[in-house]
């Protein structure tokens, strides 16, 4: 009697997981940077093309590094909530141009709006490639010791901010 | 008006499904004769009624009714006649109203040929058919309705997907799909000789010409939906393991392990709860595959807009449906009869060590499909399982059922003897061994994997050669004529089956080993030579299409000077969507194909070109449907042919058995 | 002379249609990106490998791998340095840990389940079935049957 249960206990087990798999996102990649210190890099400002700007600039502070583009549309959506985030002063917001161009990427802050104290621009996407983004927008949680502490892929969304983000953020303050 | 008929004719379907999945099993438990009836009729109706809704659905194509928020998502006004109808099938919605459609085709089969059935088996078998529609039905009805409206109407429609305005969307899903769907005839049939109690060698004589139809309709379905990919996609591939593609192809390997153990079931009597689990496996992999294509729970170019609602409803229907069969089977499979016995070295045995192996290539198939979904699940990491691994897995298992493929038919039943087994093969091995090895240096190139790849495909043919020697001199008959004639079909079938194996494992072992690619940059007028064709390029110009702008260039293709074809690939715009498609030029040959890709145009007024010499690889594609052949053959067996003509056994069941035993 | 001189010029436009270039500008390189690759994921599309796929990314990652192998990097330290910022998804080939013995020692271990548990169902069988021999009259039933069957044949 036993081993004809097997097939119905091997098949309760596959339909298991295959319910997990349906609140699961498979085209999500959480990023193997977690937990590791921030890529280097210097790359030129965006409104002062003479200067350059580079993460080690930022140790000792806990910021968010914002990877954004003029021609994403998810970035439009975010907009409004990094807005609100930077002037709440809570905690810096530093954006990455990702394979734009100059001017459209100045028009469209122009537009919208400008949270970042100042943004770098990453015209052929290897700080991109270094951080791991595969999509904009992607948003970084970096520790006064310059490690990353948390990704959010996508859009960065109110709910998401005030459940996860927030509180990582005054957690890694205190430190 | 017209999609209102379709969509109530799919209601009342709904509501015939009910009555046709409850009325006769209850009837055939309790030995009710009327309510027995009610099955086939009530089969027949919902034939029609989902007939007329499939129409329905196709008028609402044809005449562009742009109202139906199906039709306005999957056509265009620009779009040809045979796409707007194949759009059919071109998305979620409709193809499983195609699903369903199907399955009322082979429940109105079985309904016709059943009659030598037993009434309370063929009441049930439909009965189980009606329940398996009346899942889709209701999943269509709720969640999926292909005659939704779109108010107001929209002006003009998304239109088609350009990859699918293709000859091979006109068929490969149908086919795909009778396989598939073909499938649950064979589970109709174990459940109700579960149900019945009736589990014996004569419910393996019937399931057999059923579950080999479906078998075969799932071999040229997966073949096309190959070869489809290969002129379509433009990159000259013809098997990624994709999951959608992983999901055909893991009812075929049950599928081929069924008709495999059946035959041991209906010669011997022998394994028969084996053989009712495998028939439940086939078609729950069938299952599996609708709901891993629609769930989004995988990422597939293959996929349809997925919707995790719909997702769950599928997975709650594959656990009710499946996770019923084994709550039957586990219940019912205990008390069932041994059949004859056997020793571990036979025919019988080989056959099964033959299920093993598919078995186990089924798990490995299945393993790496879904293994990145369970560490997901477990947040274990997010890794991908492709080519690489299912070639490397798949490879080793299925080498020692080939080599099994030679030995088994020649095996005695019931008991072998190995040594003098291995004297009638010695010649065959002899032979397959010093041809592959000595084949590839005259080819070219010698690798491990080519030289393997041409043995196991010569030691089938070898082993054919022998057996069919053998067989012809114990027939009866004094001519050549008489004893070939002397043959039955099924062997003829079995022995054209596995010859198609050989030319498939040729066709791959070719391709892979010697195929042949380059990258050019070309000027018109220059010239490149790949395989021992010179392809010269002769200049790009725009060509207009129904839907679409083209840029198609042209190539003359000579070999030693004398000019063999002309080859015009194109770049394709469609107009609707705005994509972008590459419409790869093949010239098709016995030995080789030749594949040109246009890519883009570089400075200096040149174009990036593709060009392959492909050796072989229509053999894959042959193989399959040489395989398929040898189904059909297999069926058209004088005892299914005389089973149809005769209404009862007119012979006694001894003799009939006697004279399955002599063939 | 003049003549002579002609003559030489046009004998290259003569001698037949020139053989195209390759398009990379290394094929060496270039066949090894494509061995590497192959079995690269694109993160951005629908089941594709780095090769196939015309996504910006996909060209970014294969101008990243083409800089890797102009700088001489084994393809370990490039695969590395991929796995690094992606993760294992961008391998095809699922790299063997903890995690994924049970992926690639599965089957084996599936099929040697599958054999034991055939040859042990076999025997329990064998234990099962007493072969029962016919009595004399019954051999007699089965060589009538036979004949008769033969004769319908």
């Amino acid at each position: 009697m036993n081993r004809f249960l097997l097939p119905l206990a091997a098949f309760l087990v596959v339909v298991g997981f295959l319910a997990v798999g349906l609140t699961l996102n498979p085209r999500e990649l959480p990023s193997p940077l977690v937990g590791k210190p921030a890529p280097a890099f210097s790359l030129p400002q965006l409104h002062d093309q003479a200067k350059v700007f580079s993460p080690n600039e930022m140790t000792g502070k806990v910021w968010l590094l914002n990877f954004w583009a003029s021609w994403c549309g998810g970035c439009k959506e975010e907009h409004p909530v990094l807005l609100h985030l930077a002037q709440s002063g809570e905690v810096p917001i530093y954006g990455v141009d990702y394979k734009d161009t100059r001017d459209e990427a100045l028009a469209w802050l122009q537009q919208h709006g400008n949270p970042y104290p100042l943004t770098a621009v990453d015209e052929a996407g290897r700080v991109g490639i270094n951080y791991g983004v595969y999509g904009v927008p992607e948003t970084y949680v970096i520790d006064k010791a310059g490690v990353i502490r948390y990704k959010q892929i996508g859009p960065l969304r109110e709910d998401t901010l005030q459940a996860k983000i927030l509180p990582l953020v005054r957690e890694l303050q205190k430190q | 008006m017209i999609p209102e008929i379709g969509h109530y004719a799919l209601i009342l379907a709904l509501c015939v499904s009910v009555v046709l999945g409850t009325l006769p099993i209850y009837g055939a438990a309790v030995g009710n004769s009327m309510l027995m009836s009610v099955a086939k009729p009530a089969a027949r109706g919902q034939f029609l009624l989902v007939l007329l809704a499939f129409c329905c659905l196709g008028y609402a194509f044809a005449v562009k009714d742009f109202s139906v928020l199906y039709v306005a998502s999957t056509s265009n006004s620009q779009l040809p006649i045979q796409y707007r109808l194949a759009a059919i099938w071109g998305a979620h919605e409709g193809s499983l109203l195609l699903w369903v459609f199907i399955l009322s085709i082979w429940m109105v089969a079985v309904s016709f040929l059943s009659t030598h059935l037993p009434e309370a088996m063929r009441a049930r078998i439909l009965a189980v058919m009606g329940l398996v529609s009346l899942g889709f039905l209701l999943f269509m009805l709720t969640v999926s309705n292909p005659f939704e409206r779109l108010i107001p109407a929209a002006f003009d429609g998304r239109d088609l997907n350009p990859l699918l305005q293709d000859p091979g969307m006109v068929i490969h899903p149908p086919m795909l799909y009778m396989g598939y769907v073909g499938f649950s005839v064979a589970f109709a049939f174990a459940i109700a000789a579960l149900l019945g109690g009736t589990l014996d060698a004569t419910w393996a004589r019937w399931s057999r010409p059923w579950t080999t139809v479906a078998w075969c309709f799932l071999t040229i379905g997966v073949a096309m939906g190959s070869g489809w990919a290969y002129y379509e996609l433009g990159w000259g591939g013809w098997w990624f393991w994709d999951p959608v593609e992983n999901a055909s192809f893991m009812p075929w390997l049950a599928g081929t392990a069924l008709i495999h153990s059946l035959a041991v079931t209906d010669k011997r009597g022998g394994f028969k709860a084996w053989s009712v689990l495998l028939a439940i496996l086939a078609f729950s992999l069938s299952l599996l595959g609708t709901f891993l294509v629609r769930s989004g729970v995988l990422t597939s170019v293959h996929a349809f807009a997925t919707d995790p609602k719909r997702g769950l409803f599928i997975l709650v229907f594959l656990a009710v449906v499946i996770g019923g069969s084994l709550i039957l089977y586990a219940w019912r499979a205990p008390r069932v009869g041994l059949g004859g016995g056997f020793s571990i070295v036979s025919r019988e045995g080989m056959l099964l060590t033959n299920n093993v192996l598919l078995v186990a290539a089924l798990g490995a198939v299945l393993l790496g499909t879904l293994y990145p979904l369970f560490l997901d699940a477990l947040d274990l990491g997010k890794i991908s399982v492709g080519p690489p691994y299912f070639d490397t897995v798949f490879v080793p298992l299925m080498t020692p059922a080939i080599f099994l493929m030679g030995i088994g038919p020649l095996a005695q039943w019931k008991k072998a003897n190995l040594p003098e087994l291995a004297m009638r093969l010695r010649w065959a091995f002899a032979v397959s061994a010093a041809t592959a090895l000595s084949l590839p240096f005259l080819i070219g190139k010698w690798t491990p994997l080519v030289s393997l790849g041409l043995m196991l495909a010569i030691w089938i043919v070898t082993t054919s050669v022998v057996g069919l020697r053998e067989r012809l001199a114990h027939a009866d008959g004094s001519s050549l004529m008489g004893r070939l004639a002397a043959v039955p079909r099924s062997y003829w079938g079995m022995l054209l089956a596995h010859c198609g194996v050989a030319v498939f494992i040729v066709g791959v072992t070719m391709v892979k080993g010697f195929e042949v690619e380059q990258d050019v940059r070309m000027n018109v007028g220059e010239t490149s030579t790949v395989g021992g064709y010179t392809f010269r390029f002769d200049g790009v110009r725009e060509v207009k299409g129904p839907n679409y702008i083209a840029a198609q260039g042209t190539f003359h293709v000579s070999q030693d000077g004398r000019e063999v074809t002309v080859m015009y690939p194109e770049k394709r715009r469609y107009n609707v969507q705005n994509q972008t498609m590459t419409e790869a030029a093949i010239a098709p040959g016995l030995l080789r194909d030749l594949y040109v890709s246009l890519g883009e145009p570089v400075a200096g007024g040149a174009w990036s070109v593709r060009l392959y010499h492909k050796p072989f690889i229509d053999w894959i594609w042959g193989g399959c449907l040489i395989m398929a052949l040898g189904g059909v053959l297999a069926i058209s067996d004088r005892r299914y042919r005389l089973a149809w003509r005769r209404k009862e056994a007119a012979v006694p069941a001894a003799t009939q058995m006697a004279r399955q035993t002599v063939s | 002379m003049r003549w002579l001189l002609l003559f030489i010029l046009l004998v290259p436009c003569l001698a037949g249609a020139e053989e195209a270039r390759p398009l990379a500008d290394n094929p060496q390189a270039e066949a090894r990106l494509k061995h590497l690759a192959i079995e690269l994921r694109c993160l951005v599309c629908q089941n594709q490998t780095l090769a196939d796929s015309n996504a910006p990314l996909a060209e970014d990652l294969r101008r990243e791998v083409r800089e890797m192998i102009a700088k001489d990097m084994s393809d370990k330290d490039i695969i590395e340095f991929l796995v690094t910022r992606y993760g294992d998804f961008i391998l095809y080939r699922p790299p063997l840990k903890a995690t994924t013995t049970l992926l690639w020692v599965g089957p084996f271990v599936l099929l040697i389940a599958g054999a034991t548990a055939l040859v042990l169902a076999l025997r329990r069988r064998q234990k099962k079935l007493t072969d029962v021999s016919l009595s004399e009259e019954e051999r007699s039933r089965v060589a009538q049957l036979l004949s008769e069957g033969a004769k319908r044949l």
